[in-house]
């Protein structure tokens, strides 16, 4: 039995009958990081001597949800004492006094950290092209790119190097990378996860949630790092519902909105084929599917990049060599330490996207880019308003194309930004929304279908993603690694 | 020429809450530097902040007792900057939606009440503190997050002394409401001002300067009286006033230019994300508007109306609130305002201030003072003994009675010892005694201080007087 290929739910059952130990998948996981991920660079921070004590001192009380099950973390959550450094070389050596709200929980419930993944630096990008320690390869195609900015994490889970991992989406970075790789990415609704200890990137839209090799370990994560913390005033005071459980309820009646702005020019005929099959499916199942309208959906790309930009540039104004991370030796005064820091540590997405977000916010700018961002992007939540009104989901393609080529888009921002076309609605809007495979191209590269729910509804679009998942294998293939 | 004077100030006050504005961290003042401070007011990554309610009561408590309007939805927003004391590299305040404004504070000018209209007031957090070195720069994180209230005036201050006049009413206000330790020293109160100067009857403002790094009401003062002159200068010479940020130097006493409207930041507001927005509950501000105490305005009013005392001595009185409350303890049981206002107004205050007391420090049972005064009106001690009985009151911290009786100064009403007295003193000083006879009245005088000197001090003045007057009468 090879461990690393089971599901979190699986090794939960053979942990319970005691047939194996904690230690057991733990040392599976780091042959396996050890085997395949020198040709894919999904793990930037590895300590194999850190989960292996771990294991060990977990004992014997099996009540956590988690007890024993080891996971992987996104390189922009903080993990006290272990590096988190965004994959960015401005926050070289920086190690957190305190954990993110979601490790705590992870620890209470007897989960074992494996390792940092990597990602898009400050989770600026679409293909985990812009790391400080070079891109993460598709697992499906060494050629191409993972997605991002949580292409380490979905890569990881995809080659089998994972049994889960958290990543963060701010515009699609669980999502799109979660449907280039083949595997299951949720966002939960803003607000249903604490953001506090996740470097932010844009504040508003940031979310932390699971990318998982199933529907069933979405849920089972999600119940564990969902609900309200002190230390967060954005996180809802609202019960957590038992994921799990609730998935497994009929999905018959449901009525599902497939909105026609999805399915434009530009997007791959074989994405197009794969989702139209998977609707046709999903009706099959028992619920009604009708085609409708999200009238704003093509100014999102537009708003997204003006909101996010311009919460990023004041998030990011902290690294300035003044408390942690990198400082360049020789300076000759407080402004000269600022600029050196800031030129040497960011890459150039990372610059570009300052430049935007502190041009947005400007004095005589302001009225013109951010205020009016603001302004749309409630008319683009006032469209899912409307549409959950008459409908219980949406579904939609994940990402307009399979996986492209490493450097492909690279130089080209615009071309790049695109790839979030069809994610970024759900951050604006702040609703829940999950990534499953339905399908391969021709090529065999993965492709992945959205489905949207109403806010705070994770259980609706994961019972739904469920029993598609139950009557397809799509999940279950693996690439060759 | 003269000119008219606009002056409007922002005053910085620090909140007296247990714990900082977005943390849990304490503000207590005087830890070791970085003692007082966790990942969100040091600004790590990943660190949110959570609103403080305390401090938000404080802050909605002095804008409704500056009469100020309370806003319906309380935002909060970033304000964009480099700095090293600044750890987010922004500042979370209030922008464009404060918590309040269009208030006014009554201030008493030249014995009128004039209302200082309040543009507005508006919550944020402080900084961390510099401390430059030789070859480095360190910084203390402590006070970084700790509430910050920023009570901004229109310009409607006409000159240096009304400035000043403003700010005693201010920091009076504030102590009454107990909402700050107002002490400029520690920090915990700060002010800027903003001044410029245009012809009378002109309507549009002048340009400004604003002066910073002024350290006590008089440097405020001192240097608002430096510009005001400057720029009356420059106006009589033809030259323009360039508007920009100047340092008041308190050694020198002079203003000198920081940075110039060109060099002025762009703070780049926008809403703080990581604050949702949330409605101000009507039911705490009821509870915050009965927790506020009879202000200094209407209390000088009715002090003056209830017992008879002047403007001047009831602005005195109100000014500080624990003098206020001890004027009116001693009142509830001698009654005799004004005889107490001269007291407190005149040795005792005098006392304080040598010794940098305030009233409550001070060792002054209000039982003691007035038992003192009852002891003066029914004759038994001299109002000139009284002065020095008073400083062995405080000093002792015994009663009146007990150290009249201790230290034998009961006055001598009696009259065959003051008949002694005057006889002695009209014998040995015929000099005296013939002035008065040619026509100096004065000259009685002087023998009313010989006769004290006979009997230390402690002679009936009253009754020395008539002795001497029967006496030198009855001569001619």
């Amino acid at each position: 039995m090879e461990l690393n290929k089971l599901t979190a739910h699986e090794l939960i059952g053979i942990l319970n009958k005691g047939d194996i130990l904690p230690i057991d998948i733990c040392n599976t996981l780091i042959g396996a990081v050890r085997k395949k991920d020198q040709g894919i660079n999904a793990v930037v921070h590895f300590d194999d001597k850190k989960p292996v004590e771990r294991c060990k001192a977990l004992g014997n009380d099996k009540s956590g949800a988690l007890w024993g099950i080891p996971i992987f973390i996104k390189d922009n959550i903080c993990v006290k004492d272990e590096l988190t450094t965004c994959s960015s070389n401005i926050l070289e050596g920086f190690r957190p006094p305190y954990n993110a709200t979601v490790i705590d929980k992870l620890l209470c419930s007897g989960a074992v950290l494996m390792g940092k993944t990597n990602m898009d630096e400050f989770a600026f990008g679409s293909s985990t092209e812009t790391s400080c320690y070079g891109a993460t390869r598709n697992p499906w195609d060494p050629e191409r790119i993972p997605g991002g900015s949580s292409g380490g994490s979905a890569a990881c889970v995809a080659a089998d190097e994972a049994i889960f991992a958290l990543g963060s989406d701010t515009g699609g970075s669980i999502r799109q990378p979660a449907s280039l790789c083949g595997v299951v990415g949720l966002k939960p609704t803003y607000g249903r996860v604490s953001r506090y200890g996740l470097i932010a990137f844009a504040s508003s839209l940031d979310q932390i949630g699971p990318i998982a090799k199933d529907v069933e370990d979405a849920a089972l994560l999600l119940k564990v790092i969902a609900g309200h913390d002190d230390m967060d005033s954005t996180s809802v005071d609202m019960p957590v519902p038992d994921y799990p459980a609730l998935i497994k309820q009929d999905i018959k009646g449901l009525k599902i909105g497939v909105p026609k702005e999805y399915f434009i020019k530009g997007i791959d005929p074989e994405v197009k084929q794969a989702v139209r099959s998977a609707i046709d499916k999903i009706e099959k199942m028992g619920a009604v599917c009708e085609d409708m309208s999200l009238p704003h959906t093509e100014y999102a790309v537009a708003v997204y990049y003006l909101v996010a930009t311009a919460e990023a540039s004041s998030n990011l104004a902290r690294f300035d060599g003044v408390q942690y991370g990198m400082r360049p030796g020789q300076v000759t005064s407080v402004i000269d330490m600022h600029k050196k820091t800031r030129q040497q540590g960011f890459g150039s997405e990372a610059k570009r996207r300052i430049i935007l977000g502190t041009f947005a916010l400007s004095s005589g700018y302001y009225d013109a880019y951010y205020s009016r961002a603001l302004k749309v992007r409630t008319l683009i939540k006032r469209d899912f308003d409307e549409a959950f009104k008459k409908y219980d989901a949406i579904l939609t393609p994940t990402s307009p194309t399979p996986a492209f080529k490493i450097g492909e888009k690279v130089e080209d921002p615009l071309t790049m930004y695109l790839s979030d076309i069809f994610t970024i609605s759900a951050n604006l809007a702040g609703i829940p929304c999950v990534s499953i495979p339905c399908g391969f191209t021709k090529a065999g590269l993965p492709v992945g279908l959205q489905i949207l729910g109403k806010a705070f509804d994770e259980e609706t679009v994961l019972k739904i993603a469920h029993h598609y998942e139950q009557a397809t294998d799509w999940h279950k293939r693996r690439p060759l690694t | 020429m003269a000119y008219e004077t606009v002056i409007g100030l922002e005053v910085h006050l620090q909140l007296k809450t247990k714990s900082k504005v977005f943390c849990g961290c304490s503000t207590a003042f005087g830890a070791p530097p970085n003692a007082q401070t966790c990942p969100v007011c040091l600004g790590f990554p990943g660190s949110l902040p959570v609103l403080n309610r305390q401090a938000l009561m404080l802050a909605a408590k002095v804008a409704i007792a500056l009469n100020c309007q309370i806003a319906k939805k309380i935002r909060f927003d970033r304000k964009n900057y480099f700095y090293p004391d600044l750890p987010k590299a922004f500042q979370i305040s209030q922008f464009d939606q404060p918590l309040s404004q269009h208030g006014y504070l009554p201030v008493s000018i030249d014995g009128k009440e004039k209302r200082i209209k309040i543009r507005r007031v508006h919550l944020e957090e402080d900084t961390g503190k510099l401390f430059h070195q030789k070859d480095c720069s360190l910084i203390d994180f402590n006070r970084s997050g700790t509430p910050l209230l920023e009570i901004v005036s229109e310009p409607d201050i006409n000159s240096p002394e009304d400035a000043y006049a403003y700010l005693t009413s201010i920091k009076s206000l504030l102590q009454y409401i107990d909402v700050s330790d107002c002490n400029m020293e520690e920090g915990s109160l700060r002010c800027d001002a903003n001044i410029s100067l245009r012809k009378p009857g002109a309507k549009e403002l002048g340009v400004k300067a604003e002066i910073k790094n002024m350290n006590s009401f008089k440097a405020v003062k001192a240097a608002l009286e430096y510009e005001q002159a400057r720029q009356a200068g420059l106006l009589d010479s033809g030259k323009e006033i360039v508007q920009e940020t100047r340092l008041y130097d308190a050694a020198k006493d002079v203003t000198e230019s920081m940075r110039s409207k060109e060099e002025a930041h762009d703070y780049r507001y926008f809403p703080e994300p990581d604050l949702v927005p949330f409605d101000f509950e009507q039911a705490l501000l009821k509870d915050i508007k009965s927790s506020i105490p009879e202000l200094p305005g209407p209390r000088k009013k009715r002090f003056m109306a209830d017992y008879h005392i002047s403007d001047y001595d009831a602005a005195v009185m109100v000014g500080d609130k624990a003098m206020a409350d001890y004027f009116e303890k001693c009142i509830s049981i001698h009654k005799k305002p004004k005889e107490i206002a001269n007291w407190l107004m005149g040795d005792v205050s005098a006392y304080m201030k040598e010794k940098n007391l305030t009233i409550d420090d001070l060792n002054l049972k209000w039982a003691h003072l007035t038992g003192m005064l009852k002891m003066i009106d029914d004759g038994i001690i001299s109002g000139k003994i009284a002065k020095t009985l008073l400083i062995e009151m405080i000093q002792t911290g015994k009663a009146p009675a007990q150290l009249v009786k201790d230290k034998g100064l009961e006055q001598i009403s009696d009259a065959g010892t003051i008949e002694k007295a005057v006889a002695e003193a009209i014998a040995e000083n015929p000099g005296i005694v013939s002035d008065f006879k040619g026509g100096k009245q004065n000259a009685i005088m002087a023998l009313m201080g010989k006769v004290m000197a006979k009997t230390k001090g402690k002679a009936n003045p009253k009754k020395v007087n008539e002795a001497l007057m029967k006496r030198l009468k009855g001569a001619v």
